[in-house]
């Protein structure tokens, strides 16, 4: 059992978070103006690197806030944590 | 006599019966039933599972591949190995041929978990593990030590030492020293399991005292100190009871007062089984031979053995053995030669070297690497918060590598590597013939190491034996992986507490005992208790289903509709909100007015629906579908966290602070009237989807004018504490009426007549808004909402999209099964057969007088009139597309 450091409350056991996938994937400004690729690529498709990750989380059974983590996929290992706001830090 | 009268840690002056096989026997308290039996001269445990050739007892601990046993009281429990089983009085075993028998009745023993959080954990509590505990200790660290066995000490011959360690251990507070205890997983960050047997020893069970228990330990730094195993040696016959791990023979002396045998040979390739046969001999036993693989003995031993009068052959080896049940003679030869002698014996001692117990270490995710000097895997550098230590980190005797002695091959062959699988050299010959050179394939192929024992003595073997067979250095063949659990745990002792009521929490709503009084069936959604209908006595489900669906459609009826989710949405920007959450426009609802609402994904797909209800400008309560109650919550937090966080909106669950009534039928506005006598009910004052405070029976309410049935119907909300009174005050107004109360199943019957989905039955995570034949529900005005952009691609805009759709079995009196599929033709054509579609909900309908159902069909409703078919069984059913509302499509009697 992983321990995920949320950003609110410290180290917690991680059958307390839900994964949220791919973070930085925001709503477009306008889904009117998109092509039918484009919006398709807003849904449906997200990355899926061999390494460092961005992805949401949310502490839904704690604080309930959702925040941001880089994670090793290969590793599991969470490199960082930060908040929901702020850019994806560089790592490394 | 095999019992020494003295010496060892067990308790003469405690006798214990037990019986073994039928047979009755006494051994004494600190004995595991293992050493109890050697006492009583049994060496024969069990068959093998193949071969069912005798099998004995080979090791003193958790790496025996052989005893296995079932015991029989005080519970029946199978695939125990005797050599980890405590005696106690009374027990009752017999041997198992390598499959065991569940209990066929409950165990009404209790298993619970308990958390710990610690600064050191140190696994194993020999020398090694009681000195790094102690150093944590003494620097004030919280400590906790885990050991398998009932007293600390492991090898350790130095009581003395060992009892003043402990004693110190545990006169600190922030220590804690668990016997009987195995650390069986390791897991990411310092989470460590270990099982500890709180009772198993005593024989009784006490079902308020937890038989087993399941430690949660997490560790800023793990020691493992788990010591070593023993390693066989495999040549022909290397099965027979009476054939010992040397270090086993020992501990049976030192641990437990027993010889093991009278005359004994032993077969080493190390130095340590020297101390075993010197041990043994100065115990009494003869040693006959001492067999050495190594060309030359080291000065010291051969001396030792010397002035014992113990033969020594070095450069030699066994290559066979004799006897039935038990050993009888060793066949020694000199390595290379053919000059065989047989030598008699009752016992044959053997040391293959030592294998460090790296299996925790592994699991943590460390590296291993093969030392040949051992012959053995160890730690491979180490890990940022697991050390190892003593001989699980390689600390244990070298040994000369020999996993098989030459020669001995047949074409029944009784050299076995895995002795609990029957496997042998020429099962892992044929592996590695058959082209196979992974040891993870290997493994699978023979299935060695997959029995209760996890290969501990037979995996290094099989790599071994696969590597010199393939040619390659067993430095390079990578070892197969461990994995938890080190030991087999019980499935109760992994549930604990989380069985029975305890598995899952029980959901009910404050009118449940009222239900439970008047013998309603429940239904399960999600964790909640629902009444699914109230039969009266004699009747069938069907009877009950009809009476109350005729008492909603003529008369008035009454449900407990409390699980619905609730969901308060306040705060400026409210409305906002939920116009981009639910399809249609919900910020210019005024208050005191409701809407029905749709929510999707951004996909277009149908997630939820329910009612929202304006209770001010800046304050909603929305409702959800009862099973999606805690996803929608999420699903609203998520995106004002995430992406609008510059919305000024809260969202709380209310679901739990309101008790929900449905009153329903042509008489509803009669029975509210005579309860809330301050209410104008009229249709004019109170009107459809409406809603308005009032007093209700005396209680301060809530009452929506809603409809889930099509008929004229109130919900009427309570604070949750007044559930009860209001619902036995609804139902002695109406007594007059004869209100009936009724449940799920009714509902569902109520509103599939009129054709409203329920969400998750109708709809899949494929299904739109328009699929449902709900574009009414879909606002044209607003900019955007979660799901609009996806109602213009191309796909959900298919002609042949599945709709709903409802059907009317030809037959009146079939009954469709939810789930079927439905074809075109009239007979089942050769596959593939193409589906059009299937049903999603089927009744019998009291109003309609007979069955209908409702269904998800392509170009549905293009086939509004056709005939097509569901194939159920054997028949093939006709049915009639309908529209998917077959009751009152006028909605003439939603105003009574």
């Amino acid at each position: 059992m992983q321990l995920i450091p949320c950003p609110w409350c410290g180290p917690r056991e991680e059958a307390e978070f839900h994964y949220g996938g791919q973070a930085h994937v925001a709503y477009p400004e306008d889904p009117s103006a998109l092509s039918d690729e484009d919006w398709a690529k807003f849904v449906f498709f997200r990355e899926n690197p061999s390494g460092p990750f961005a992805e949401r989380w949310t502490h839904s059974a704690g604080c309930r806030r959702w925040f941001n983590a880089v994670r090793d996929t290969r590793t599991h290992d969470l490199l960082d944590v930060y908040r929901i706001d702020e850019p994806r830090p560089v790592i490394g | 006599m095999t019992r020494l009268p003295s010496g060892g840690r067990i308790d003469r002056s405690a006798p214990l019966k037990f019986t073994f096989d039928g047979r009755e026997y006494i051994g004494f308290r600190g004995d595991t039933l293992a050493s109890a039996l050697l006492a009583n001269g049994v060496h024969q445990v069990a068959t093998s599972i193949k071969y069912g050739r005798p099998r004995g007892i080979m090791a003193a601990g958790a790496e025996d591949p052989n005893a296995l046993v079932q015991l029989e009281t005080p519970f029946p429990e199978p695939m125990l190995s005797a050599t980890t089983v405590e005696l106690f009085d009374g027990l009752v075993a017999r041997g198992l041929p390598g499959q065991g028998r569940l209990a066929d009745e409950p165990d009404p023993a209790r298993y619970d978990a308990k958390h710990v959080h610690c600064d050191v954990l140190v696994v194993g509590a020999g020398p090694a593990g009681l000195s790094a505990a102690r150093d944590a200790a003494r620097e004030g660290l919280r400590v906790v030590l885990v050991d398998d066995q009932p007293e600390p000490g492991g090898s350790s011959l130095n009581r003395a030492w060992v009892a003043r360690v402990v004693g110190e251990l545990r006169s600190l507070p922030e220590v804690l020293v668990l016997e009987r205890t195995t650390a069986f997983g390791a897991y990411d960050d310092g989470f460590v399991l270990a099982l500890q047997k709180r009772t198993d020893h005593l024989g009784v069970t006490d079902p308020n005292v937890a038989r087993q228990r399941v430690w949660r330990i997490r560790a800023k730094e793990t020691v493992l100190a788990t010591g070593a195993h023993e390693r066989p040696i495999v040549f022909r016959d290397n099965d027979r009871p009476g054939i010992m791990l040397a270090g086993a023979a020992r501990t049976y002396l030192h641990r437990h007062g027993v010889l093991a045998g009278s005359r004994a040979v032993v077969f080493t390739t190390n130095d340590s089984a020297y101390q075993a046969a010197f041990d043994l001999a100065d115990a009494g036993a003869a040693i006959a031979l001492i067999v050495d693989a190594r060309p030359s003995v080291p000065v010291d031993l051969a001396v030792a053995a010397a002035e014992r009068e113990i033969e020594v052959r070095a450069g030699s080896v066994v290559v066979g053995t004799e006897g039935e049940s038990r050993i009888s003679a060793a066949l020694v030869e000199t390595l290379g030669s053919n000059d065989g002698s047989r030598v008699e014996c009752d016992l044959l001692l053997v040391s293959g070297g030592w294998n460090p117990v790296v299996h925790l270490f592994s699991q943590a995710r460390g590296k291993l690497r093969y030392a040949p000097e051992l012959g053995a895997y160890v730690p491979d550098g180490e890990l940022p918060t697991v050390r190892v230590a003593g001989a699980a980190a390689g600390d244990v005797p070298e040994s000369m590598a020999l996993w098989l002695v030459p020669g001995g091959e047949s074409d029944s062959d009784t050299r076995f590597v895995d002795l609990q699988r029957d496997a042998t050299v020429s099962d892992v010959l044929r592996a590695a013939g058959a082209g196979l050179r992974s040891l993870e394939h290997i493994k699978r192929y023979t299935t060695i190491g997959t029995a209760h024992d996890q290969g501990k003595t037979s995996g290094i073997l099989a790599a071994g034996i696969t590597a010199d067979a393939l040619g390659v250095d067993l430095a390079a063949q990578r070892p197969t992986t461990f994995r938890p659990p080190y030991t087999p745990v019980s499935f109760a002792a992994l549930a604990g507490r989380n069985r029975g009521e305890l598995h899952d929490p029980v959901r009910v709503t404050a009118i449940h005992p009222w239900h439970v009084a008047h013998g309603a069936e429940f239904e399960n959604v999600g964790q909640w208790k629902r009444p699914w209908y109230y039969p009266q006595p004699g009747e069938s489900m069907h009877d009950a289903v009809q009476r109350e669906c005729r008492a909603a459609r003529n008369g008035v009826a009454m449900m407990d509709g409390s699980t619905l989710g609730k969901i308060d949405v306040q705060g400026p920007d409210a409305g906002a909100f939920l116009d981009m959450l639910y399809t249609n426009m919900m910020s210019n609802l005024k208050p005191g007015r409701i809407r029905y609402g749709v929510m999707c994904g951004v996909d277009g797909m149908v997630i939820d629906d329910g009612t929202v209800i304006r209770v001010a400008e800046d304050r909603f309560v929305t409702t959800t579908t009862t099973g999606n109650a805690a996803k929608i919550l999420e699903w609203m937090e998520e995106w004002l966290q995430t992406e609008w966080p510059h919305l000024n909106v809260f969202a709380t669950s209310v679901t739990e602070h309101w008790a929900t009534i449905p009153l329903v039928g042509p008489h509803s506005r009669h029975v509210l009237a005579a309860v809330a006598p301050g209410l104008d009910v009229s249709n004019d004052a109170f009107g459809f989807m409406t809603w308005q405070d009032a007093e209700v029976a005396g209680i301060r309410a809530r009452v929506c004018r809603i409809s889930f049935s099509g008929e004229l119907a109130y919900e009427i909300n309570v604070p949750s504490w007044y559930g009860l009174p209001l619902w036995e005050a609804l139902i002695s107004a109406g007594a007059d009426y004869g209100i009936t109360p009724y449940g799920t199943e009714t509902m569902h019957v109520l509103r599939a007549e009129k054709g409203y989905p329920i969400i998750g039955q109708e709809t899949d995570a494929t299904v739109t808004p328009q699929d449902l034949g709900m574009s009414w529900a879909v606002s044209k005005k607003k900019p955007d909402f979660l799901g609009k952009r996806s109602f213009a691609r191309a796909e959900n805009n298919r002609p042949d999209r599945k709709q709903l759709v409802g059907l009317l079995p030809q037959d009146p009196s079939v009954l469709l099964p939810e789930g079927a599929q439905i074809i075109e033709s009239d007979h089942l054509p050769e596959p593939p057969v193409r589906m059009l579609g299937h049903v999603t909900s089927s009744y019998a309908s009291a109003a309609l007088a007979r069955t209908f159902a409702l269904a998800l069909v392509r170009s549905g409703r293009e086939r509004i009139g056709e005939t097509l078919h569901v194939p159920v069984g054997d028949d093939v059913v006709p049915v009639t597309v309908t529209d998917s509302v077959l009751f009152d499509k006028e909605g003439t009697r939603r105003d009574g």
